[in-house]
């Protein structure tokens, strides 16, 4: 047998270049079609919004679809599919009278597609796993509990384009509620029609500014403008193309090479860099999440009030903001994250502005109150995650309860042991992190109340909390509201139930060439509104 | 032979069986499930779920469920991605990962082939000590240091020679595009040429001291005719048992490569299956890869026959 080098190199040659030559989809056509290529932070799971879990998926479901609200440039809740809406005096009946508008196959958007999509959305067959976020839509928790019959959801048509919706209790936030992609409508004549398969490229019929194209599975998803959209006048961008970046270094340098025009997210340790050399891309604002360590109070010692505040007093927060993960984050001290809606907050802890020296020697006096010192130190587990990030926070905390007599060992696991034990029970203390669905302090302060189980890590149950808590949830006013609610946090802190450490933030890499870019709390920045000006 | 592939092949079955087994309970005995988030589902979403997906049943029953499905080849659906099933996702990602394995690989036997030769003609010189000096580094550098400076040097920064801009996409599978396929065949094949060079250069060696290779020597045959026609094909002999295992490795993707370029290979899968305890993405992936490597292996074992007359199938 002869080894030839010619076709061995025209083998080579072949492979390289079998599909070489295929036109890229965005060369033909106009010159002038404007493209906007956005660095996803992953792969959606799905683009039927019913099965949307996380920014990932509703990055490109938003361009695709339209609730009864929509966010705005700025983020905040706007009239989408809804052209306006009232409420009944007890606040319980909410009356949408719908747009003039058309599913992108022409068909008209009707009062009745919200209330199929509804229904599907609690059936139990469907298994929706977010369908928990309208249980506060009437019936919602016994319809997909199998208690009751889908029809029975408290939704109906009263006709083409007027909806009503009865609610359990009353619901101010409403309005930002709706923005979410969970509560979208589904163009009924074609689920119907297709099932399942409704949501893939080919397809799918939504009211939104975009149509979907295709999706190559972790390759990239293309939308371009859908000229049925309402609003389609004011939509200045063509083509949206969403690449996933499971990898957010390797994701800067595409951007950095222009091969993105924004990104979500950058690499931590890259900060001080990009601080220097692209400050007029690095766009980083206060966000709907709050990040703290949850201490176990089903177990000895967390129990003891005096330990927990102790622990809490010693997280040195500003170490660990400033020198440690050093984004932009703000030390916390509060459960709801400052510049919420509807709230006269923030509440915070009493320490705040105490010196960290004087709040050690506090500590250690809880902690000898508690029956700890020098000579009988307190042994706990730390649970952090399996990053290198992760390792040094917990290390630096294990420095500062060392000077609180406790003696902290760190337990590194792989990201779904560590919830799996903590949802079991099964940790001392460990990191915890809750973003908000929506921009309202309920959203928060429910995570600690006695009645949710699922989570509630921490065990802890307060029916002072949970009385005000309820109260606020039959208030109308949205000051008194927010009073209520303000009380509740006020107890909670009390009662130190977590230890807040950090208000989070958006990070977005954004070109200077993208224009109406508009860093928001709510995280919301959706192609409709942007523009390319080079 | 065909009877030798035959036997072969039915004798895999067991083994693709053990595999699919193990690999089956190993996964379930991992803590967490595929719908454990940090947000935890009220209990009667999950269970809404769990029976959705047939979790809910006995484990052993499972396991016969997916039997029965794999024996009529679905692998079932992924338990996170919702819109593609296992078989689409690997379809979808397959041939992107042969190209580049395949182009990588033949991009390695050709450099790895030449310097190995170059190598072994010339042992023990400065010319020898030089390429296997380079190729020990090409083995020891990780593809996550090279990636990641080669687009840095030709993407983030450019390169121009002569005026000609040499600067290539960083990241991204543009549907295959020459430009977009460089740097991580480049990166894939670098180690593989280092390997290559080393095997053959060992081999060669020995091959050229040998009596039948002094014989055609001595028939006066030129160096070029000698090397070619009779040193390499006994030369290249350890070189065919490595590249069954590395063709198989190379074409199923590398989660590195794919993750720093961007690109829809199924090397991720693996590892971010597992991850996200999708188990179905995760057993998918490794019967297909045990199904690649059995097959490679019998290709490999062919293929000795044919370059070496002393083998013989029993």
């Amino acid at each position: 047998m002869t080894i030839r080098v010619f076709p061995v190199l025209s083998l080579f040659c072949l492979l390289l270049t079998a599909c070489g030559e295929r036109a890229q989809p965005g060369d033909s056509g106009a010159a002038a079609e404007i493209v906007l290529n956005r660095g996803n932070a992953g792969e959606p799971n799905s683009l039927d919004h019913q099965f949307s879990t996380t920014s990932t998926e509703s990055a490109v479901i938003t361009d695709l679809m339209m609730g009864l609200t929509t966010a705005g440039a700025d983020g905040n809740a706007i009239p989408g599919a809804a052209e306006s809406w009232e409420t009944s005096d007890d606040g319980l009946i909410w009356t949408f009278h719908l747009r003039d508008h058309n599913w992108s196959d022409g068909m008209p958007v009707t009062a009745d597609d919200f209330v199929y999509a509804w229904q599907r959305l609690v059936n139990p067959d469907t298994a929706a796993p977010y369908a928990a976020y309208v249980y506060i839509f009437e019936n919602a928790r016994a319809i997909a509990a199998g208690e009751m019959p889908p029809e029975t959801l408290g939704a109906r048509a009263i006709d083409e384009r007027t909806l009503e919706l009865r609610l359990e209790t009353p619901a101010p936030y409403l309005p930002e509620m709706l923005e979410h992609a969970t509560t979208y409508p589904l163009a009924r004549h074609v689920v119907e029609a297709l099932g399942d398969d409704w949501a893939r490229a080919g397809n799918y019929v939504g009211n939104g500014p975009y149509k979907l194209v295709d999706w190559l599975p972790g390759d990239r998803i293309t939308l371009v403008k859908n000229d049925a959209f309402y609003d389609a006048a004011n939509v200045q961008i063509d083509r949206v193309i969403f690449h996933p970046i499971n990898d957010v270094a390797a994701g800067l340098r595409r951007f950095r090479a222009g091969e993105l025009d924004t990104l979500d997210g950058f690499p931590m340790d890259q900060i001080d860099w990009l601080r220097t050399n692209m400050p007029n891309e690095l766009r980083i604002g206060p966000a709907l999440l709050i990040a703290c360590v949850v201490m176990n109070q089903n177990r000895e010692p967390f129990n003891d009030v005096r330990v927990r505040e102790a622990l809490n007093l010693a997280y040195d927060r500003d170490t660990i903001t400033q020198n440690i993960i050093r984004m932009g984050q703000e030390p916390a001290y509060s459960i709801v994250p400052p510049g919420v809606a509807n709230y006269p907050g923030p509440v915070t802890f009493a320490f705040k502005d105490m010196p960290y020296a004087d709040r050690v020697a506090r500590a250690q006096q809880l902690m000898q109150e508690a029956g700890y010192g020098p000579d009988n130190r307190l042994s706990i587990e730390f649970s952090a995650g399996p990053t290198q990030d992760a390792r040094v926070v917990a290390a630096a905390v294990q420095q500062m309860w060392r000077e609180i007599y406790v003696d902290t060992e760190i337990v590194q696991a792989e990201g779904r042991v560590r919830i799996a034990n903590m949802q079991s029970g099964d940790y001392d203390v460990g990191p915890y992190g809750w973003i908000g669905d929506f921009n309202d302090a309920y959203n928060f302060l429910f995570l600690l109340m006695t009645e949710n189980q699922g989570l509630n890590y921490t065990g802890y149950s307060n029916p002072a909390f949970d009385a005000l808590m309820h109260q606020a949830n039959l208030e109308q006013d949205l000051v008194r509201r927010g009073d209520l609610m303000a009380q509740a946090e006020r107890i909670a802190l009390n009662d130190s139930v977590w230890i807040p450490t950090r208000y989070e933030v958006t990070e977005h890499m954004v070109h200077t060439y993208v224009k109406n870019w508009i860093t928001n709390i709510n995280d919301e920045n959706r192609t409709r509104w942007l523009s390319i000006e080079r | 032979m065909l009877s030798y592939a035959i036997r072969r092949f039915l004798g895999a079955i067991p083994t693709l069986l053990v595999i699919i087994t193990l690999a089956f309970f190993m996964m379930r005995v991992a803590p967490g499930g595929p719908f454990d988030g940090e947000r935890r589902l009220p209990p009667e979403i999950e269970a809404n779920i769990m029976a959705a997906y047939d979790l809910d049943k006995p484990l052993y029953q499972q396991y016969f469920l997916y039997l029965g499905r794999l024996a009529q080849f679905d692998l079932g659906p992924s338990f996170r991605t919702r819109d593609f099933t296992v078989t689409e996702m690997i379809a979808a990602g397959l041939p992107v990962s042969l190209r580049l394995g395949l182009s990588a690989i033949v991009v390695a036997l050709f450099f790895g082939i030449l310097l190995g030769i170059f190598a072994a003609l010339r042992q023990n010189k400065a010319a020898d000590y030089s390429v296997m000096t380079i190729a020990m580094i090409g083995i020891t550098i990780p593809t996550f240091v090279t990636a990641p400076l080669l687009t840095l040097m030709f993407g983030v920064y450019g390169v121009s020679l002569f005026g000609l801009n040499l600067s290539l996409p960083v990241g991204g599978w543009n549907d295959g595009a020459l430009r977009n396929m460089i740097l991580p065949v480049t990166v894939l094949a670098l180690p593989q040429i280092a390997v290559v060079a080393r095997l053959v250069r060992g081999s060669m060696v020995e091959v050229l001291r040998s009596n039948y290779v002094r014989t055609a020597r001595a028939k006066g045959l030129s160096s070029y005719r000698v090397v070619t026609r009779h040193a390499l094909r006994a030369g290249l002999l350890p070189l065919v048992s490595y590249l069954g295992p590395a063709i198989a490795g190379l074409a199923t993707g590398s989660l590195i490569v794919e993750q720093i370029f961007g690109l829809p290979g199924i090397g991720r899968y693996f590892v971010q299956g597992a991850l996200n305890r999708d188990y179905t993405l995760v057993l998918g992936v490794v019967i297909f890869y045990a199904a690649l490597i059995i097959v490679l292996n019998l290709i490999a074992d062919i293929l000795y026959r044919v370059l070496d007359p002393r083998v013989r199938y029993e």
